[in-house]
C-alpha cells in the first residue's frame, strides 16, 4: 500500500512538474462552495480553449501555453493568496481573469503596482472602463452598467416606449457585485420616469423568502435580477412559488445559465437573462474541441460543461487572451511576450466578424475595438430567454448598444474620483 | 538534556514570577524576536508576507482579544467578526477623514472605538450567561454588518459599498496602499502583535485578571470576595475589543487593502476566531498564537502540497482541505481538549525530566 501511494505520489508530482512552457495564463477559479456550481463551467471553458490551442496549433504564435489553475473559492483571502503564489510562475503571469468582483477590487490596486494586466469580462469595477485612469485594467465587451441599461431598454421595446408609469425591482447580491448597477438604475430611472424599488439578498443568498414576499405584496412590473451561484436557483424557485410572471424577470449574464432555471424544472420556462456572447453549442470550433481536448482525455475537470452558457463565456474569455496575445506578438514581434506587451496587445486588440469566424465562433460576439481611452468596448449586449422543454437558452434580440449618454457620464465621474483619491494621472 | 535547569535560582520575587522563568524558555523567546525583528524583514517577499505572516499576525490579535474574554473571562462570543468591522470601518473613516494624522494613532483610536461599542454589547453579559449570551453576541455580529452594508456613511457613499484604504506612510515608508513593501507591513504589524501579547499578557497576570478569572470560575463566589462583575465583564468585553479593533483595522488596511463587509466579516470570521481560540487553548496567550498559527498556515501548506507538490486538481484538494482541517480540529479537541497551549505544557513537563522521569 505504502509502496503504490508512493508511485502514485511520485508519477504525479513527474507529470505535473514544472512544464517548460511559456506563455503563463492563470484561471483563478472555483470548483468548491456556493458558487462552485457557476464557476465550473466557466473555469472548464477557460481551459479547454487553451488545451485546445495547446494540442492543436502547438500553442500561440509556436509558443506554448502554461496554464496555472488556482482555487480561490470565491474568497477573497484565498484570492490573495492565489495572486501571490501564482504573479510569478513560469515567466510571469501574462493576465488574471479572477471571476468575482470582490477579489478585483482586491487585485486592482496590487495588480496595477505590479504591472500585470487584468481582464474583468462582464463583471469587476465598471469604471475602469476609462483606461485613461486604469492602465492595467480591462472590462471589456461591456459591464455591470451596461447590463442594467439593455434591461431597461428590453423592458421598453416590450412596453412600447414607455415604461414611465411602471414599478421596477432590482433584486440583487448585497455585495460590490450586486450594488453596482444601482446608481445606473437611479440615473435611467429619472430619465424614464419609472419606479425603482430595492431588494437586497444577503451572501451566499439561500434565504429569500421576505425578498419575494414583498414582490409579492409590491407587484413590481419587471424584476432585474443580479445573482450569482445559489443565490440565482433561490431566486428562480421563489419567484416560481410566487407565480411571478418569467418572462418579467430579467437576469444579469451572471445569473443566466442552466444551472440556474434547470431547479424550478418546466415552470422556469420563459426566463430571460442578458448575455454579450452568443450561445448553445453549434460551432465548427467545437469539433476541434471534441478532437483535440476531449477525446484526448485532456478536458478540464469532468469534461461534461460543453456547450452551456458559463462554459461558452470561458472560452470566450480565453479566446480574447488569446487574441490579445497575438496582438501583443505582432506588435512588439516577439513570440515569448510578458505582462507589460500583454498590456500592449490587450489594449490594441481588435475584435471583427473575420477573426472570429476563422476561429471557428461566426457571429460569435459582438464586434468591439479597444483603445487608450476605452478599456471596456462598446458596450453591446443581448436578451436570451430560457427554453424549458428544449432544455437552452436562445438568443431573442440582436445585439444591442446600451445607453451611452448616461453611462460614459456616469463612469467619467466615478473614475475621476478613484484618480483623485489615489493620486492618478491621465496619461492618454 | 533539553532542559539544563541546574543553576538557574530565582533570589527575588520579581524573578519568580516572570513570564519565563525558565533560563532555556527565556533564551528561546528573546532568539524569537531577535529573529522576527531583524532577520524576517530581510528575507521575506511578497507571497510570505501576503499569504503567511500578516493573516497569521493579524489574527494572532484577534484572538488574544477573544481569548481575553472567552478565556479569561468565560464570556462566550460570537461578534467577532463584527467587533473587526468596527475596527475596520473605524479605521477608514478616520483615515478618510484626517488623512494628516498618523496611520498608528488612526489603528489605536480604531481599538478604541470598537472598545467603546464592545463595551455597549457587553452590557447584556451582567444578566445573561452561557449559551444565552453567545446568542446576543451573534445578534451584534448580525446588526454590525447590516449597519456597514446599510448606512451609505460609513463607507463613504462609494457605489459599490467597498472600502478602500488609502496609502498611508510612516516615516515616508508607505504602509497602506498597492506601494507597500512586504517587509513595512510585517514589521507594523508585528510591533503591534508584540505590543498586544506584552499588554494581554501583563493584564491577565495583574489585578485585572484574576479578577476576569474570577468571574469566569463562580460569578457569584467572585462577587461576594469582592469582584465588582459590572466593571470585571465591562472591562473584559472593552480590553478584548480593543484588541479585536486594532486586527480589524490592520486587516482591512494593511493586509487587504479593500473590504466588503459581508464578505470578509461575515458570520464565518466569528466562527474562525472562536476555533482559534478553543484549539490553540483558552485562556492562554501562547494559545492565541499557537492557535491561529494552526488555522492560517495549515490550510495553505496543504494547498501547496497538494496542489503544488503533488499537481492533484485544485477542487479535490480544496475538498480534501476542509475534510483534513476539519478531522484535525476533532482530533485535537478529543485527544487534548485544552489546546495546543496544553499540549505544549505536558511536553515541556515531559522535555524537564527527560530522560529521567522517576
Amino acid at each position: 500500500m505504502r509502496q503504490t501511494l508512493l508511485t502514485a505520489a511520485t508519477t504525479a508530482a513527474i507529470v505535473a512538474g514544472p512544464a517548460l512552457a511559456d506563455l503563463t495564463i492563470v484561471d483563478l477559479s472555483y470548483r468548491t462552495g456556493p458558487y462552485g456550481a457557476n464557476g465550473v463551467p466557466f473555469s472548464d471553458g477557460y481551459q479547454d480553449y487553451f488545451t485546445l490551442l495547446n494540442e492543436r496549433d502547438g500553442g500561440i504564435g509556436g509558443e506554448p501555453i502554461d496554464l496555472r489553475e488556482c482555487e480561490t473559492g470565491y474568497n477573497t483571502e484565498e484570492g490573495v493568496e492565489c495572486y501571490e503564489s501564482t504573479r510569478g510562475a513560469g515567466d510571469g503571469a501574462l493576465v488574471y481573469q479572477p471571476l468575482s468582483t470582490g477579489i478585483t477590487y482586491q487585485l486592482i490596486p496590487k495588480a496595477s503596482a505590479d504591472g500585470i494586466p487584468m481582464h474583468t469580462m462582464g463583471y469587476g469595477r465598471t469604471s475602469a472602463k476609462n483606461g485613461d485612469v486604469f492602465k492595467w485594467i480591462f472590462n471589456y465587451p461591456a459591464n455591470y452598467w451596461d447590463g442594467a441599461s439593455h434591461a431597461i431598454t428590453h423592458i421598453m421595446e416590450e412596453n412600447g416606449g414607455d415604461i414611465s408609469d411602471q414599478k421596477i425591482a432590482l433584486v440583487y447580491h448585497n455585495s460590490a457585485y450586486g450594488k453596482e448597477p444601482i446608481r445606473t438604475l437611479e440615473n435611467l430611472a429619472e430619465k424614464h420616469g419609472f419606479e425603482l424599488m430595492l431588494q437586497p439578498v444577503d451572501h451566499p443568498g439561500q434565504e429569500q423568502k421576505s425578498q419575494w414576499l414583498q414582490i409579492r405584496r409590491e407587484r413590481p412590473d419587471n424584476v432585474i435580477m443580479y445573482g450569482w451561484g445559489v443565490m440565482n436557483q433561490v431566486a428562480i424557485q421563489e419567484a416560481v412559488n410566487i407565480r411571478y410572471p418569467m418572462d418579467q424577470i430579467i437576469g444579469i449574464w451572471w445569473s443566466g445559465s442552466e444551472n440556474d432555471v434547470k431547479p424550478a424544472g418546466a415552470a422556469a420556462d420563459g426566463y430571460k437573462a442578458l448575455t454579450f456572447h452568443n450561445l448553445g453549442s453549434d460551432y465548427p470550433i467545437y469539433d476541434d474541441l471534441q478532437e483535440y481536448v476531449v477525446d484526448r482525455g485532456e478536458a478540464a475537470g469532468s469534461g461534461d460543461q460543453l456547450g452551456t452558457v458559463l462554459y461558452n463565456r470561458g472560452m470566450y474569455a480565453a479566446m480574447l487572451a488569446a487574441e490579445a496575445v497575438k496582438t501583443a506578438q505582432e506588435m512588439h514581434d516577439v513570440s515569448n511576450i510578458n505582462a507589460e506587451q500583454m498590456r500592449d496587445g490587450m489594449e490594441n486588440l481588435e475584435m471583427t466578424e473575420e477573426k472570429m469566424a476563422d476561429l471557428g465562433l461566426p457571429n460569435f460576439g459582438p464586434e468591439f475595438s479597444v483603445s487608450c481611452e476605452n478599456h471596456g468596448g462598446a458596450g453591446f449586449g443581448a436578451v436570451s430567454q430560457w427554453d424549458a422543454d428544449a432544455g437552452e437558452f436562445e438568443l431573442i434580440t440582436d445585439y444591442f448598444q446600451s445607453d451611452q449618454e448616461i453611462i460614459s457620464r456616469l463612469v467619467k465621474e466615478d473614475s475621476m474620483q478613484y484618480a483623485e483619491e489615489n493620486g492618478i494621472e491621465p496619461r492618454c | 538534556m533539553f532542559y539544563r535547569e541546574s543553576g538557574d535560582f530565582k533570589t527575588s520575587y520579581t524573578e519568580d514570577s516572570q513570564t519565563f522563568p525558565i533560563r532555556v524558555d527565556r533564551v528561546g523567546y528573546y532568539i524569537v524576536l531577535i529573529a522576527a525583528f531583524a532577520v524576517v524583514p530581510f528575507v521575506i517577499n511578497d507571497y510570505w508576507v501576503n499569504a503567511i505572516f500578516l493573516p497569521f499576525l493579524i489574527y494572532s490579535i484577534a484572538a488574544i482579544g477573544l481569548n481575553i474574554l472567552v478565556g479569561y473571562c468565560g464570556q462566550v462570543s460570537l461578534g467577532t467578526g463584527g467587533f473587526m468591522a468596527v475596527g475596520a470601518f473605524a479605521c477608514y473613516k478616520l483615515m478618510t477623514g484626517f488623512p494628516d494624522v498618523n496611520i498608528v494613532f488612526h489603528i489605536i483610536i480604531s481599538g478604541g472605538i470598537t472598545a467603546a461599542v464592545g463595551v455597549l454589547f457587553g452590557l447584556p453579559s451582567l444578566r445573561i450567561k452561557g449559551f444565552y449570551l453567545a446568542v446576543a453576541t451573534l445578534a451584534a455580529q448580525f446588526f454590525l454588518v447590516w449597519l456597514f452594508n446599510r448606512v451609505p456613511w460609513f463607507y463613504n457613499y462609494s457605489s459599490s459599498g467597498q472600502i478602500n484604504a488609502p496609502t498611508r506612510t510612516l516615516f515616508d515608508v508607505p504602509i497602506t496602499g498597492s506601494y507597500t513593501t512586504p517587509w513595512a507591513a510585517y514589521l507594523f504589524c508585528l510591533v503591534f502583535v508584540v505590543a498586544s501579547a506584552i499588554i494581554a499578557r501583563n493584564l491577565t497576570r495583574g489585578m485585572a485578571g484574576r479578577k476576569w478569572m474570577a468571574i469566569r470560575d463562580m460569578d457569584i463566589a467572585a462577587e461576594i470576595i469582592g469582584v465588582n462583575p459590572l466593571k470585571a465583564k465591562l472591562s473584559a468585553f472593552a480590553v478584548s475589543s480593543f484588541f479585536i479593533g486594532i486586527s480589524g483595522a490592520l486587516f482591512f488596511a494593511v493586509y487587504l487593502g479593500a473590504v466588503e463587509v459581508g464578505e470578509a466579516f461575515g458570520i464565518q470570521k466569528s466562527f474562525l476566531v472562536l476555533f482559534m481560540v478553543i484549539i490553540g487553548g483558552l485562556g492562554s496567550i501562547f494559545g492565541s498564537f499557537a492557535g491561529a498559527a494552526f488555522l492560517v498556515l495549515l490550510p495553505v501548506l496543504l494547498k501547496n502540497t497538494l496542489v503544488g507538490g503533488l499537481g492533484w486538481p485544485t477542487d479535490l484538494a480544496a475538498h480534501l482541505e476542509l475534510v483534513i482541517v476539519g478531522g484535525l480540529i476533532i482530533v485535537f479537541l478529543v485527544a487534548e481538549p485544552h489546546g495546543l497551549a496544553q499540549f505544549w505544557r505536558v511536553a515541556k513537563e515531559k522535555l524537564r525530566l527527560w530522560p529521567f522521569p522517576h
